[in-house]
């Protein structure tokens, strides 16, 4: 082996701080992950970890493959599929199927990353696509929630977990008998409002004691890991109070017009709102850079996810909101050139699609 | 440019050098709509192979005979009678066929594939040579239709040509019976052709 | 380019080829259509028959009739306007129930029903789906789900005591709500569709149903 060259970086003036590198920048975000996955696994036990090592495995799999068919080195050392992967264990439900959380896996590097030409090149957030994959391939199941605190939850796994490959979920709500749950209805915060009209407490929603995909629960513990991205600056923090402020103007706009609309609080605090608006509308391949950018991107997934949620016939639509948010920014990017300093008028329009 | 030996490549061009939908992506529409089941892939075949050998071999038969103006609106009467006798068809074979296919039998006369056999083949070829190179086509379709429409079914519903391949218990990929479904299984078979293209080029050379 | 004396056919070559086209293919398709027009009638009537004699479990034959205008005439092939739905009667040329077309707004595009009734409980005795564009594996369920085709076991669609109306409008719930008998329970999954049954029920029924038993009379004595 041939000695590694000496690195020689370049960088214009001013030279007072490191430059931060994806690397280094990918690998804090999983720092940021970690809270989160921790608690997953306090609220939903074994199922959880489990899911969340397989997805992890499948996807980093699948990202190695795809390295060995395009005969170039190993990418997985640039943390970002682990990013992936783990974003995408955090958005599936705790008892998902193992088999069914490989397919997300492989969805998500294949169709949504290495069909596009790596990291860099993909329009939409990769683990979003493969959630997005899973979610049209198997409806029920994705759909299908067990509650937090189970009492076994460190001894047993969920059936489901452990559904042979190819066939349908074991089904659960005789073990959920058994487990001493009483009167779990299997519906998630936002569907017990969509399709009952029952409000849960907000407190439930803030420490995430509550059914949901196996990381989204928790607003605050989200918010908090959040946070120190912002702070470290290696994750552009208006983003998400531009999405916030999206689905709290929605919310309550709709809620004006018709009272028996759930309230903005609740919208902002329930189902995936804080995760996906937090750590995946931010991934910095698939948002814009310019500031109005920002803006018109941030409202435009905020109204959508609203806007999903109450008229559409899910009852999350962060998911395709953050989807339809990646697919309209190089149109963002595009309107919202900025006026190069100095000249009259803003530059022509289109041709710098970068 | 084209003289009138038939050589076995008149056939085998349709099947897979210019294979309609796997090289010349032609007539998605139908590709893409009823590949859903495999029976609905298969009949959507044959429709279409007739709708081809008769048109081809008409157009062949007349093409000295009419006047450059008017072909293209000349072939598309004689592509559209073919077709609307192949929907009376259907609907007189089976209701159930012919609700499953819906309006993609008719529009097998939008279907590009066949007017430009017609347009760049079978005017210039006699009769005979361009029903076999019609035949290669529509085999072609055919059997990209079936390839599209088998995996898709055995994912979507577990099952192929109705037989049950999984038991009870297997859980459908629903997208895969959804559009979406056509483009991703699509998408496959192009790599899938497109790798193989390449290894043998590689191989050649 | 070599073509430099391309010689232009008088219009009157052009008019006569495409006329002669177009004759031809007009017979061909003439023919084609006389020929197979009774097969295709045979295949539609076989259809109706097989959905009539199933959403009616004891009818041992039908005849289709017409509501137009408050009065009751047999449905010619002829087109004419009025509620359409088919007595069905048994061995005996016993009038036992009726059968009529029906639709609502699914998910994808309308649900097209056949539904029977039977005079003796007053009640929806079977659904039959005709077309639907539903998603397959969720909405195609309203036909494969045995739990769900049990509500039209015997759906209750009494009429009122005024006969203006059903008695109890028939609903969809949610799965597993089912309390009264002229509610539908609505298969987990597939709410959008089942819901589209039991509206195309509601409507449909409660449409034809009041002013079917003014004639019932008139319908026995067919």
């Amino acid at each position: 082996m041939a000695r590694k060259p000496p690195r020689i970086e370049l960088h214009t003036a001013p030279h007072a701080v490191a430059a931060q590198n994806v690397v280094v920048i990918m690998r804090n975000v999983v720092y940021a992950l970690l809270p989160l996955l921790g608690y997953a696994v306090w609220l939903f036990g074994l199922s959880a970890f489990m899911l969340i090592l397989v997805v992890l495995l499948s996807t980093l799999g699948t990202e190695r493959f795809f390295n060995w068919m395009g005969k170039q080195g190993s990418t997985l050392d640039d943390w970002s599929a682990v990013i992936t992967a783990l974003l995408l264990a955090l958005t599936l439900p705790p008892g998902f199927p193992l088999w069914m959380g490989v397919i997300a896996g492989i969805t998500s590097i294949a169709l949504g990353k290495a069909l596009f030409g790596g990291l860099g090149f993909n329009l939409l957030n990769p683990a979003l696509v493969g959630r997005a994959f899973v979610q049209a391939a198997f409806p029920v199941a994705i759909t299908t929630w067990t509650p937090p605190f189970i009492v076994t939850r460190f001894t047993e796994f969920i059936p489901s977990t452990f559904t042979l490959p190819l066939m349908q979920p074991i089904d659960i709500s005789q073990w959920l008998a058994t487990s001493g749950i009483d009167a779990f209805t299997g519906a998630t915060p936002l569907a017990l409002q969509k399709f009952q009209s029952i409000a849960t407490p907000v407190e439930s929603l803030f420490m995430g004691s509550t059914a949901g995909s196996v990381g989204e629960t928790s607003a605050i513990l989200i918010l908090l890991c959040g946070s120190y991205l912002a702070v470290r600056k290696m994750m552009n923090w208006r983003i998400p109070l531009y999405i916030f402020f999206g689905v709290v103007a929605t919310s309550a706009l709709l809620q004006l017009i018709d009272d028996t609309n759930p309230d903005p609080l609740f919208m902002l605090l329930s189902g995936g709102v804080m995760l996906g608006a937090v750590f995946m509308a931010t991934d910095m391949v698939g948002s814009p850079i310019t500031p109005r950018g920002i803006m018109i991107y941030g409202v435009l997934i905020g109204f959508l996810t609203v806007i999903i949620r109450i008229y559409g016939g899910l009852s999350e639509g962060v998911m395709y909101a953050i989807l339809l948010g990646n697919a309209a920014t190089p149109l963002i990017e595009m309107v919202t050139q900025p006026r190069i300093f100095g000249a009259r008028k803003a530059p022509a329009k289109g041709g710098t699609d970068d | 440019m084209l003289d009138d030996k038939i050589t076995s490549e008149t056939f085998w061009e349709g099947v897979w050098e210019n294979n309609p939908v796997f090289v010349m992506l032609l007539g998605m529409c139908p590709v893409l709509a009823v590949t859903n089941s495999t029976i609905n892939a298969l009949a959507m075949g044959l429709a279409t192979l007739f709708v081809l050998l008769s048109s081809s071999l008409l157009v062949s038969l007349i093409r000295n005979w009419i006047p450059k103006q008017t072909r293209i609106a000349i072939y598309i009467i004689i592509i559209a009678t073919f077709v609307t006798v192949v929907d009376y068809v259907i609907q007189a074979i089976s209701l159930d066929l012919y609700n499953a296919l819906g309006a993609f039998i008719q529009l097998i006369v939008a279907n590009c594939m066949i007017l430009g056999r017609a347009e760049a083949y079978a005017s210039k070829v006699p009769p005979v040579k361009s029903l076999v190179n019609a035949l290669g086509m529509g085999v072609g379709f055919t059997i990209a239709l079936l390839c599209l429409g088998s995996v898709r079914e055995i994912l979507g519903s577990g099952t192929l040509l109705g037989f049950d391949l999984f038991g009870e218990h297997y859980q459908q990929w629903v997208v895969m019976i959804l559009p979406p479904g056509g483009f991703f299984v699509l998408g496959g078979w192009l790599l899938l052709f497109e790798w193989l293209r390449q290894r043998k080029e590689q191989e050649e050379s | 380019m070599t073509e430099t004396t391309v010689e232009k056919p008088s219009s009157l070559r052009m008019i006569i080829s495409l006329t002669l086209v177009s004759i031809l293919s007009g017979i061909a398709v003439v023919s084609v259509y006389l020929y197979t027009k009774p097969i295709i009638d045979e295949n539609k009537r076989r259809a109706i028959e097989a959905a009539v004699l199933k959403v009616i479990p004891d009818a041992a034959g039908y005849q289709p009739f017409l509501l137009e205008d408050n009065t009751l005439k047999p449905a010619t092939d002829s087109k004419t306007k009025g509620l359409l739905f088919y007595a069905g009667y048994d061995q005996h040329k016993q009038l036992v129930g009726l059968a009529a077309p029906a639709n609502a707004q699914g998910y994808a595009d309308k649900v097209y029903i056949i539904y029977g009734y039977r005079f003796d409980c007053e009640c929806i005795t079977g659904v039959k789906v005709i077309k639907h564009a539903e998603t397959p594996g969720l909405g195609d369920k309203v036909i494969t789900d045995q739990s769900f085709v049990a509500n039209f076991d015997a759906l209750d669609a009494k009429v009122n005591v005024e006969g203006s109306a059903l008695q109890n409008r028939i609903i969809t719930v949610k799965h597993g709500a089912k309390t009264n008998p002229w509610e539908i329970d609505a298969i987990s999954g597939a709410t959008i569709t089942s819901r589209a049954i039991g509206k195309a029920l509601d409507i449909g029924a409660g449409q034809l149903l009041p002013q079917v038993l003014k004639f019932r009379d008139q319908l026995e004595a067919q």
